[in-house]
């Protein structure tokens, strides 16, 4: 949409503040112990960490879609406890689901893409207007009368982002968006996701993806954030990960 | 799984609205379902093949859903003149075959056959997404419409996994027999059909409600007016009364 935009530390808003959240299943151990995490505007922020370890609890507590067990969640500046505050975070952040099967689920793509628009209130005109317009922006127009589960891996997920992307969101949190893509879809993706001007948090075990796509890394460990920083090219120019990737190259 | 060999084609059925083409289908039905008389159910019956030409269906695939009602006639063929009581036309020793059974026999097979011919025509030359729209332009409730809609989307994902999971079971040798192990090994793959399916309605519900869903549809879909289904209504309305006139006149 526009072109990226650089926030100056000292206009940073919080957007997302999540303070001693401790969250179980039922039955289970627990997956997030007292976590606290801070998202500011204009953040691209990776979350990386072992399979089962709460990342995507991390997104769905932050939707509202799981209620942890104890804790403080401020989205936007202002505290959300019950399912109504949600309604309204969930018209500002868009959630991509790890499965994108998941997400579309209306006859035809362009219906899938007005759904959210048509929540919002729109009319039938601009919701339609909105959904071209996204879809164009991605680059995936002639998919506009295709039938949903007729589309291939690859279609389908840049299809549920342009679900996302037409809610016009504030904040996109994604859920290991390049799973499952080739590497042509995956650079279409990496590309869309550079140039937003959308504060992103997304979920990725893809050390290349990380790279390119965000400019601060966190972990889940015993069930905490923990800040690692940034990822960074070395000088004999091969992608240096954090040790807690498995591709991680050498000691350094 | 689900083909929709008759919803792709131009002719000026398949161009009518999808409401009219329901109502009057529906009209048709019931009427022919009630009547007795020959001359009004072979009328009827060849009013079905003239709509069929007009549509241009393709005579294989038409071919083959009747042969399925073939079968089914098949069994009432032998069914009704052997058990309805009535004068005997016929026997093979002690085995009679009575003409009312006959005379039944053959009223259902004209019926079901220029009715199902008349729902090829009518009903599957759209889509069921079309189907669905139509349906709600027609104010059936909207829970009735999206459940229809939503296992047509959903019908394909839930195959996937059943072959998923078959697969997974034949590539560790198993194969159907007739001992428990077989049993137990179809009841847990249907409970883990059951389960998934469960599971999968969570997480497109969580979906939809991340997108701004409150339990509210909006159809997208419009049906501009055209003076072809004025002619088709009247058309329609003139062929139904014809063959209640017929059936009256005949019965008296």
């Amino acid at each position: 949409m526009k072109e990226i935009k650089k926030q100056t530390d000292t206009n940073r808003k919080r957007l997302i503040h999540l303070k001693d959240i401790s969250y179980a299943y039922p039955g289970g151990m627990l997956v997030l112990n007292h976590m606290d995490l801070e998202f500011f505007r204009g953040d691209r922020l990776g979350l990386v960490a072992p399979n089962g370890s709460g990342k995507t609890t991390v997104f769905h507590i932050i939707m509202g879609l799981l209620k942890p067990l104890s804790g403080y969640i401020e989205l936007f500046g202002s505290e959300k406890k019950e399912e109504k505050d949600f309604v309204d975070v969930r018209k500002r952040i868009g959630l991509l689901f790890q499965d994108s099967d998941d997400q579309l689920f209306c006859p035809t793509v362009l219906e899938d893409v007005a759904f959210g628009p048509l929540n919002l209130g729109k009319s039938r005109e601009e919701a339609l207007d909105i959904s071209k317009k996204t879809l164009e922006f991605l680059g995936i127009s002639e998919f506009e009368n295709r039938i949903t589960f007729k589309l291939s891996g690859g279609e389908k997920r840049l299809v549920a982002l342009a679900t996302i992307l037409s809610m016009e969101p504030e904040i996109l949190l994604l859920d290991e968006p390049t799973t499952g893509l080739d590497e042509k879809t995956r650079a279409i993706l990496t590309k869309i996701i550079q140039e937003t001007d959308i504060s992103y948090m997304l979920i990725s075990h893809n050390a290349d993806f990380l790279y390119e796509c965000t400019d601060n890394i966190f972990t889940i460990k015993d069930g905490r954030v923990i800040n690692q920083g940034k990822m960074y090219r070395h000088s004999h120019d091969h992608i240096h990960t954090p040790s807690f990737l498995p591709d991680h190259g050498h000691g350094h | 799984m689900i083909k929709e060999p008759f919803a792709i084609g131009n002719s000026w059925i398949h161009r009518l609205d999808p409401r009219y083409k329901i109502c009057f289908a529906v009209l048709f039905s019931v009427t022919v379902a009630v009547f007795e008389q020959f001359p009004s159910l072979v009328t009827a019956l060849v009013i079905s093949v003239c709509l069929a030409c007009l549509a241009r269906l393709s005579i294989k695939e038409t071919a083959k859903r009747l042969a399925v009602v073939a079968g089914f006639l098949a069994l009432v063929w032998i069914m009704l003149p052997l058990t309805y009581e009535g004068e005997p036309i016929f026997s093979i020793g002690s085995i009679n075959f009575t003409r009312p059974g006959i005379i039944f026999a053959a009223q259902i097979s004209l019926k079901s056959i220029a009715i199902l011919l008349v729902f090829i025509t009518l009903v599957a030359t759209m889509s069921v997404a079309t189907l669905g729209y139509a349906l709600s332009a027609l104010k059936i409730p909207d829970k009735l419409v999206f459940l229809l809609l939503m296992t047509y989307r959903y019908i394909f994902v839930i195959e996937n996994e059943y072959r998923k999971l078959h697969r997974s079971a034949k590539i560790r040798g198993f194969s159907s027999k007739t001992n428990i192990h077989s049993y137990r090994t179809w009841a847990y793959m249907v409970g883990m059909i059951f389960v998934r399916a469960s599971a999968r309605a969570d997480r497109v519900y969580q979906a939809m409600r991340c997108r701004g869903f409150s339990g509210r549809f909006f159809c997208l879909h419009e049906f501009p007016s055209h003076t072809r289904n004025i002619i088709f209504s009247v058309i329609m309305l003139i062929f139904t009364t014809c063959l209640v006139v017929l059936e009256i006149k005949t019965g008296l």
